[in-house]
């Protein structure tokens, strides 16, 4: 390997890419990024002149559905010209080394581009019994984590795993298994969260942080506004129906033929911050809610963790009886308005068995020293 | 008869004279229209609020010709923004008006004597003492269960605020000043949840409420049913013992 990396643009340009393709692309991206106009032109320059990103792309525990849905960008060209635009050099799912062979890469890596390198990482860290829930390499993979992150650039946190904790870490979390946050605290992290994220909003992060060389704007918990800044509700085809109060009742009524919103069985996309109402699966084929399933939230924390997909009220476990908000509160309302009628109760016996009392008129006093 | 036609007190058709009552003015109309306001905003916020969480009715026909959510949202979201801006108001009389106009926002915990009738008060409705105690302004319990009220209110607004934000944006000034709500929860479905719970604390605070209002206007003889009406606090008769 050596020190000197190629730019991008003499990489396609050898590999027999027309200038007229790579502006298309450079265009296409700065469109996808929300660049504006002069997008495309800074795009280009930075392809032109900047060499490949090295990115190290870790596995914790996950089940590879990132990696999945990141090989499968709907733009054919957009998936080649990211996987050549980076250089992917360690990524244990897809690439050709194995062995020893590929444990060298990642310190060749750490030593040879120190701080220069991004560290993207597919699922997270267990911290119980010292990290031996997951081995990677002979060692716990939290070890190898901290470690690669202390010399990296900026660290892509893949999925809902590594950005939330998903399903390994829902109740009850045996293996302590955490988000890569709560363990790499002095580097900057780009959470995308989903399961797995959309293939055109990995490929877009990932452009933007190799083509300038820092993370995209943030938003308060660390994802790429450019794609998590609207949920799933705001720009859902279906919203007109929200509006109008037309609701799919049952899984086989005729809303539910009609297309009519999802939120009464449980449809999580007023809560859910992600891409899929624009962005769209597959190459824009569709999406879950347009496939007549409400969202689940994957991209939210701990979604796992929030009642049934199916219901519109969370359940709250509480005193070991799962309940939601509207239960708990009216039981407790009932329960004071009985405890009420039973005091009222008791009050007016006591009033009425009581024995006469004198009473004992009070003088006026026009001059009350209290008075406001 | 020419003594009578002097007499500024009340008298029965039989020239029986009444006894003037101690009286004190207590709420300002300020605070007592913010009562009102609140009370009617709050009404609305429980109910569209509740309407929100569980829908009506699926609507037949095209989306076209209805705006049920809609309104009802909008409704939600007036009543909320009546209920913050009277609250920053209210806040402000605190400041303004008289020494009763603070108490809410104020349990004077620090105070041997509150702590006392905080007690005292908790007793009376346990039925443990004979008689109530009298105060001009809110009694030591009623005072606590004010204060706690405050404090559900900012809860509510703060939480409400948050999920509002969701609708108009990162950019927005809602998000600006509550977004931190979200630093708490960061699944917004977790606010949804407590911004429900918060909803029924408050059906219930308005139960008791109510109840013990009519009820000490019985039974501690002084007025408050009329006392938020008028603003004057009556005290009536005083039991011998």
């Amino acid at each position: 390997m050596s020190a000197q990396i190629e730019t991008f643009y003499e990489l396609i340009r050898r590999q027999g890419i027309t200038r007229r393709s790579f502006i298309k692309f450079c265009s296409l991206t700065a469109a996808g990024l929300g660049l504006g106009p002069a997008g495309a032109a800074s795009v280009a320059q930075a392809l032109e002149t900047k060499p490949r990103v090295p990115i190290i792309w870790m596995h914790g525990l996950e089940c590879t559905c990132c990696t999945e849905s990141f090989i499968r960008s709907a733009h054919p060209l957009a998936k080649d010209v990211v996987l050549s635009m980076i250089s992917l050099d360690y990524n244990d799912t897809i690439m050709a080394a194995a062995g020893h062979q590929a444990e060298a890469i990642l310190q060749e890596t750490r030593q040879m581009y120190k701080g220069r390198y991004i560290l993207a990482v597919e699922g997270n860290p267990p911290l119980n019994e010292d990290g031996m829930y997951c081995i990677d390499g002979g060692r716990p993979f939290v070890e190898r984590l901290t470690e690669m992150a202390s010399d990296a650039m900026a660290v892509v946190a893949w999925g809902t795993c590594a950005s939330w904790g998903c399903v390994q870490a829902a109740k009850p979390n045996p293996t302590h298994a955490v988000p890569i946050d709560k363990v790499i605290r002095n580097k900057p992290i780009v959470k995308v969260p989903g399961c797995p994220p959309i293939a055109e909003v990995m490929t877009g992060v990932i452009t933007y942080v190799t083509m300038f060389g820092r993370l995209p704007d943030l938003d308060r918990q660390g994802r790429p506004k450019m794609f998590y800044s609207q949920r799933i509700h705001d720009k859902c085809y279906r919203r007109p129906h929200f509006d109008a109060g037309q609701f799919v009742e049952e899984w086989d009524d005729d809303g539910a033929r009609k297309g009519f919103c999802l939120y009464k069985m449980g449809c999580k996309g007023p809560t859910t911050y992600n891409a899929c109402s624009t962005t769209r699966w597959n190459g824009g084929v569709s999406f879950p809610i347009q496939s007549g399933h409400g969202c689940i939230g994957c991209s939210e924390d701990a979604f796992w963790d929030k009642g049934s997909f199916y219901d519109r009220l969370t359940g709250i476990n509480a005193f070991g009886v799962e309940r939601n908000a509207d239960e708990i509160g009216l039981a407790a309302a009932g329960l004071v308005g009985a405890g009420i009628a039973v005091h009222a109760g008791i009050t007016a016996v006591r009033q009425l068995t009581a024995k006469p009392r004198d009473i004992k008129a009070t003088t006026s006093d026009p001059t009350n020293p209290n008075a406001g | 008869m020419a003594e009578l036609t002097k007499l500024q007190g009340a008298i029965d058709s039989q020239g029986e004279r009444a006894v003037s009552r101690q009286t004190v003015y207590v709420y300002e109309t300020a605070v007592r229209l913010w009562h009102w306001i609140n009370a009617l905003a709050i009404t609305v916020l429980g109910v569209t609020g509740y309407l929100i969480g569980s829908p009506l009715p699926s609507m037949p026909g095209e989306a076209s010709a209805y705006y049920v959510m809609g309104y009802i949202r909008f409704a939600h979201f007036s009543a909320g923004y009546v209920l913050a801006i009277g609250f920053l108001f209210r806040l402000y009389w605190a400041f303004v008006g008289n020494r009763y106009s603070k108490q809410i926002f104020v349990p004077p915990v620090w105070s041997k004597l509150w702590r006392w009738g905080l007690v005292y008060e908790l007793k009376w409705y346990l039925f443990l003492v004979k008689d109530p105690k009298k105060y001009i302004g809110h009694n030591p319990l009623g005072h606590a269960a004010m204060s706690s009220f405050v404090v559900v209110l900012i809860f509510m607004i703060c939480t409400g605020f948050a999920l509002y934000s969701q609708g108009t944006g990162n950019d927005s000034w809602q998000f600006a000043l509550f977004g931190w709500v979200f630093s708490i929860w960061p699944n917004a479905q977790d606010v949804h949840t407590w911004h429900h719970l918060g909803m029924w604390s408050i059906v219930i605070f308005a139960i008791i409420h109510v109840y013990a209002a009519i009820r000490e206007d019985i039974l501690s003889r002084q007025s408050t049913i009329s006392s938020i009406v008028s603003g004057e606090r009556v005290f009536r008769d005083d039991f011998r013992h």
